[in-house]
Formats: C-alpha cells, sequence, structure tokens
C-alpha cells in the first residue's frame, strides 16, 4: 500500500523487531511420513518430547493475547498428531487463523469437506515437481500422487484457494508454468520458494539449488507474475537483479524482528531455516513465548543494526541486505559476508573455498533415507507413528 | 478508489493490530495482511464506522483537505481489497 506521508521505510522499522511476530512457524511434530531429501526440519521421527496439547493450546492462548493474526503449521508431517485437527479448531476459535502444510496424506474427501466448510484455514500442498519424474526424486515415490489425490479432494470439496508450495531447485526451475497451470487446474494459487541448505538441505544444497543463470530466469519469471504468485517473500536475495521494488513484497529477513519459529518441542529459533542452536533463542516451556520474544538475547542482538561487513562497499547492499543468514550459516559462509547465492557472483569464490558447515545437533531424521538422484528402494509410505 | 460520500467500515472478518508506525491489518477472510504506515491513517481507519462519510473521518482524524489524496489512495486501496465494506 502506498504511504500517506513520508516514514521510515517499513523495512527499517521491521529490523527492528515488532512487539509481538506477523506470523510465525510451528512446527507440531517431527514425525513424518515422507523422507525429502531437502527437509528444513530433518524430520523423521517422532520426538519424545513433543509439546502435549495442553502445552499447544497454551501457546494458542499466547498468541492470541500477543494478536498473531495466523500460524504456518508445519512439521514433519502435522497432520500425523492425533490432535492436529483439536488444535486447529482451538486455535481459529481463539483468532489465530491457521495455514498448514501438508504432504497431502490426510486430506481425505471427508477432510477435504471439513476444510471447506470453515473460513479461518489456509492448506497448503507441497510439491516440489510438476512431474511425478521431478517431484518424487526429491519427496520419496508415491508423493506427487498423494499431493494430486489431495489437491483433487480439495477441489471436489469445493475449498476456495489451496496453495501448492514448491521450492525451487535446479530441476524444477523449468518448470514455473507447468506448476501455475497445475495450481490453475485445482483452482490454488502457486507459492514458490527459496531452497534453504537447512536441516537435510545442507547435505543435498550444492547439487539442488538453482545455478547462476537459473536464478536470473527466476528473478524475470517472478517479475512477470508479480503478486499472483506467493513467494513467502523469499527471494530478496535477488533483488538486486533488478529496479528496486521490482519483486513483490517486504523483501527483508524477518529471522527473530517479524518472524519466528517455533518446534516441536517448544524451541524457539530466529526462523523456519534456522534450526540450530545458534539460532535458538529459549523454550516456550521457560516463561513463556512471549518472554522469549520480546527478551531473549538472540532476538535483542538481531534487532540491533546488522553490520553490512563485506558487503558494505557493493551497490545492491540496499537491496538484498546481505542475503540470508541461514543459507550463509549452513553453507559454512561468514554472516557478514555475501550470500551463497549472491547474484553478483560474491558468494561462488566462498563457496569454492575449503568449507565447515555447521551441523544442528537436532536431527530426527530416519536412519533409512532417500538419496538424491536415486529411487528408493521401496516407497515411502511407511508410518512413523 | 474510494466512493467519499458514502460511509465505510472494517470488513467484519478483518482484525487490526496497532504498532508503533500505524497498524497491521489482517483479513481472515482473503487471508491478506496490509500495512497501515502511520498513526493517522491508522487512526481514520479505526473510526471510520463512526462517521457518515470518508471526509468527515478523515477531518476528525485531523487531516487537512489539502493534504487528502494520499490518504483516499490508501482508503480506495484498502476498500479494493475488502478490508474496507460500505457501512
Amino acid at each position: 500500500m502506498s504511504a500517506p506521508t513520508r516514514v521510515p521505510r517499513l523495512v527499517e522499522q521491521f529490523e527492528r523487531g515488532l512487539d509481538a511476530p506477523i506470523c510465525l512457524t510451528w512446527e507440531l511434530t517431527y514425525a513424518c511420513n515422507l523422507a525429502c531429501v531437502h527437509c528444513l526440519s530433518s524430520s523423521g521421527k517422532r520426538d519424545p518430547r513433543e509439546l502435549s496439547t495442553e502445552q499447544c493450546m497454551a501457546i494458542i492462548d499466547e498468541l492470541e493475547r500477543m494478536q498473531v493474526f495466523y500460524v504456518n503449521i508445519g512439521g514433519g508431517e502435522p497432520t500425523v498428531r492425533p490432535d492436529f485437527w483439536e488444535l486447529v479448531d482451538y486455535a481459529t476459535a481463539h483468532h489465530v487463523g491457521v495455514k498448514f502444510s501438508t504432504n497431502g496424506l490426510r486430506i481425505t474427501p471427508q477432510v477435504a469437506e471439513r476444510l471447506a466448510a470453515g473460513d479461518y484455514v489456509d492448506v497448503q500442498i507441497s510439491l516440489d515437481g510438476a512431474t511425478a519424474e521431478v517431484n518424487d526424486a526429491v519427496r520419496g515415490r508415491g508423493s506427487f500422487a498423494m499431493a494430486i489425490r489431495a489437491l483433487e479432494n480439495l477441489a471436489a470439496a469445493g475449498f476456495a484457494d489451496p496453495k501448492i508450495s514448491v521450492v525451487v531447485t535446479r530441476h524444477n526451475v523449468g518448470q514455473l508454468d507447468d506448476f501455475q497451470a497445475l495450481a490453475q487446474r485445482y483452482g490454488a494459487t502457486l507459492r514458490i520458494t527459496r531452497l534453504r541448505p537447512s536441516g537435510r538441505g545442507a547435505d543435498v544444497w550444492d547439487d539442488l539449488h538453482p545455478t547462476r543463470e537459473q536464478q536470473k530466469g527466476l528473478y524475470d519469471w517472478l517479475v512477470a507474475h508479480g503478486e499472483r504468485v506467493l513467494t513467502g517473500d523469499s527471494f530478496f536475495h535477488l533483488a538486486g537483479l533488478g529496479a528496486p521494488g521490482a519483486l513483490a513484497g517486504l523483501n527483508m529477513c524477518g529471522a527473530g524482528r517479524v518472524v519466528c519459529l517455533i518446534d516441536p518441542v517448544g524451541d524457539v529459533y530466529a526462523c523456519p531455516f534456522a534450526i540450530h542452536e545458534k539460532f535458538l533463542a529459549g523454550n516456550v516451556c521457560d516463561g513463556g513465548f512471549a518472554e522469549v520474544w520480546r527478551n531473549s538475547e538472540l532476538f535483542t542482538e538481531l534487532r540491533r543494526p546488522q553490520s553490512a561487513g563485506a558487503c558494505g562497499s557493493c551497490g545492491h547492499y540496499d537491496s538484498c541486505r546481505g542475503g540470508c543468514m541461514a543459507a550463509k550459516f549452513f553453507t559454512g559462509l561468514p554472516i557478514d559476508g555475501p550470500d551463497p547465492e549472491c547474484v553478483q557472483g560474491y558468494g561462488e569464490p566462498a563457496l569454492a573455498a575449503d568449507r565447515d558447515k555447521p551441523r544442528p545437533r537436532v536431527d530426527h531424521s530416519r536412519t533409512v533415507l532417500l538419496k538424491l538422484d536415486r529411487p528408493p528402494a521401496r516407497p515411502c509410505n511407511e508410518s512413523p507413528v | 478508489m474510494i466512493e467519499t460520500s458514502l460511509g465505510w467500515r472494517l470488513h467484519p472478518q478483518v482484525a487490526v493490530r496497532p504498532e508503533p508506525f500505524g497498524a497491521l491489518l489482517y483479513h481472515f477472510g482473503t487471508r491478506r495482511l496490509s500495512f497501515l504506515k502511520n498513526r493517522t491513517i491508522a487512526a481514520v481507519v479505526e473510526s471510520l464506522a463512526e462517521h457518515p462519510d470518508v471526509r468527515s473521518a478523515l477531518s476528525a482524524a485531523g487531516v487537512d483537505p489539502a493534504d487528502e489524496a494520499p490518504y483516499l489512495q490508501a482508503l480506495g486501496v484498502l476498500a479494493d481489497s475488502q478490508m474496507l465494506v460500505p457501512a
């Protein structure tokens, strides 16, 4: 929206942090029926310390008091929690809107009808290829069919405007128009986000992240499709490829300032792509979420002016703000240097040099994992719960 | 554009969160977020329902008629995105 009078840019105000997040990501469980190669949260097995229904409800009460408008629920596969629908209903009854990400597992015709009857729940189906071949190489055999079945069920039930959520990779970046067509077919909106080297993504990022040429194509595609495609504002590292403001949305890093992540055991991290001790602000069980959000050392530090570091002399710094903190950290690059996918190419020498990729202590992967570019030995239909 | 002779109010599914810079608006139906980038526009939006038309809301919030263009434009954007509806 256009500003009536000149005030400090919203981005500058947001960088100082808000009293409450605008929205937050809440991974409800680390349990998952799939084992995607790039899983941000290294999900698979349920954590025995997972928050109880009552603890989750207490968080929702707090979010309501803080006027957090909505939560992005994910996991793991959040719908495998037996109390998933109970929590969704509790949140929406308490004025906390719900958007949840699912691989489609539990979106049966009955569930689709139930969702279509309500108004406060948004559904996001994850799909990382517009064809089964491309999708299943990353998400596991059968996962494309599962997602499409969910979309069909939602469409048949009359659920309005689900989202198809795509992580852009080297192999699907050429399918953007196909994804768009797929979205159209199911009355859905396409949402594309950046591949992060977080969680298991650290192991595959070097092979999966779009090439520099592909990034340029992606940027042009985004500018051409503007607001009709959702991005979670995740491509701000590409902002320097064109005129300021050409990319739709608020293009800044909101970590610990306007967004954060609550994980299944109540740990609060700066952002959904930062499950690592270094970005751990605290736990909701120690005095509540608001306490962590407002007073944690980490978030206080993130809300102070950040050093442009090695990027200070670059003319594009105002556009990209040095890129994504998590992308730098998990690829083993300095936080105050260029993004690994810096559009000026400043990340490339750093990537080519010896790197030490930090590993988080937290890993819920099952022992047998999908390997990239090789079909799994058997369908990934085994439920961990 | 917003029809200034009409009375307007927030859509019943819109929540307002006051912020130091102005306010955040969230529409639970369209699931869209909007930013009100100063406190004057926030005050105008929150008081719209108490006024018979847009101009009286603007003047009550202290907006000089000579300065009203950007406010009308902002209200027009809000009306277009269903954040505001005719009262």
